[in-house]
């Protein structure tokens, strides 16, 4: 691709931002109904609450990363389907035995995975992420408060992790250095160990 | 039951309606994707989105004003939000037929339950309707042709991830709706 058609590329991509900016419910706060805001905001700060979330939503980026397309955006696609899946059956009050456990093994095995630049195949890959997917949408989804707006909630829940997952691939581009490579399986390696330590929290 | 919510300006009823797609996320979604859908497939599908929408809009506004039916709104809502965000993810191709009749599907439905509101406000509903079909048609107008136009591999997937966040988002909002009390 020339220099140019990229540059008319990015040009439409940031007239594409700008319109979904304009569009965003937010600019518009002087009309909006109450908890609108809040239901928003409230939706974005949760995926970030939480150390454990964070690190494993960073690690699908790093790992897409590592192992290149379609990987990198077809694991960040799956994560935050299926854990909107978990997170309903969460809100509909469906038991799943051992969450917390389930988070602390997400982040071991995804930082694992980063850590031995595992390369399975990317259907195993994605079912992988989508099983560990749900044990984190099903934690936020008991966590969710009742009332306030569930739709503006759910877009900024979902536009967060999906955000959380950018910051990993864009860490994760990193990787096309031989010392950026071995960096990202350090990071890979803090993942894991900080998962060893949600374990053993979850354990006692 | 659960109802669309119409917003007042202050600047009448037209305003109204043209505003209500951007404070109304459970709106705005389905026709977000939508138009991310017939952009993705080309302008051809684009120009039917374009005129079959907002005309179903109209219609199922009309459909809901008068008859009010009382039909399970959010649940259904949600999940043709869903199917639109995973139809752009998956990024198939699709007959122009099937565009129109999602076109259809979705104006026919979302109308009518905005039509119910029209019906309680009474006053200027008939001007609050355009001005919200005047909002979809400037909605897709803008973001099918700028999706149509996008030729970059990365673009396209750009949109596709959009696509996904929709679904995502749609899958939870139907959480919400059958949450129990």
């Amino acid at each position: 691709m020339s220099l140019l058609s990229r540059r008319v590329e990015l040009a439409r991509a940031a007239a594409f931002a700008f319109l979904a900016t304009l569009l965003w419910p937010s600019t518009a706060l002087a009309h909006t109904r109450g908890g609108e805001a809040s239901g928003f905001l409230a939706g974005l700060s949760h995926p970030v609450s939480g150390l454990d979330h964070v690190l494993a939503m960073i690690a699908v980026g790093l790992w897409g990363a590592q192992l290149g397309p379609p990987a990198v955006w077809l694991l960040p696609v799956t994560f935050p389907m299926v854990m909107a899946f978990g997170g309903t059956l969460g809100l509909l009050g469906v038991k799943i035995p051992g969450i917390e456990i389930g988070i602390a093994l997400s982040a071991i095995g995804l930082g694992a995975a980063v850590l031995f630049e595992a390369r399975p195949k990317l259907a195993i890959a994605a079912v992988l992420v989508g099983f560990f997917a749900i044990f984190h949408g099903h934690a936020h989804g008991t966590e969710l408060p009742a009332g306030g707006n569930g739709v503006l909630y759910s877009i900024g829940f979902v536009i967060a992790t999906g955000l959380l997952h950018l910051t990993g691939i864009g860490i994760g581009l990193i990787h096309r250095w031989p010392a950026g490579r071995m960096a990202l399986r350090w990071a890979g390696a803090a993942v894991a160990l900080a998962g060893l330590s949600f374990l053993w929290r979850a354990l006692t | 039951m659960f109802l669309a919510h119409l917003m007042n300006t202050g600047l009448g009823p037209f305003y109204d309606g043209l505003a209500h797609l951007l404070v109304t996320p459970e709106d705005l979604l389905p026709v977000l994707a939508l138009a991310l859908l017939s952009g993705l497939r080309g302008p051809r599908f684009g120009r039917v989105a374009l005129f079959t929408l907002p005309l179903a809009w109209l219609t199922g506004s009309a459909i809901g004003r008068l008859f009010s039916p009382h039909w399970a709104w959010p649940v259904l809502s949600a999940v043709l939000t869903l199917a639109l965000g995973a139809l752009v993810a998956a990024d198939r191709p699709l007959p122009v037929g099937a565009i129109a009749a999602l076109a259809i599907a979705l104006g026919l439905w979302n109308g009518s339950w905005n039509g119910i509101e029209l019906a309680r406000a009474r006053a200027g509903a008939l001007g609050t309707g355009l001005g919200v079909a005047c909002a979809i048609f400037a909605v897709v107008a803008i973001v099918a042709a700028l999706v149509a136009t996008v030729r970059a591999p990365w673009a396209r997937i750009a949109v596709r991830v959009g696509g996904s966040w929709i679904a995502a988002a749609a899958l939870f909002m139907l959480g919400w709706a059958l949450r129990p009390a």
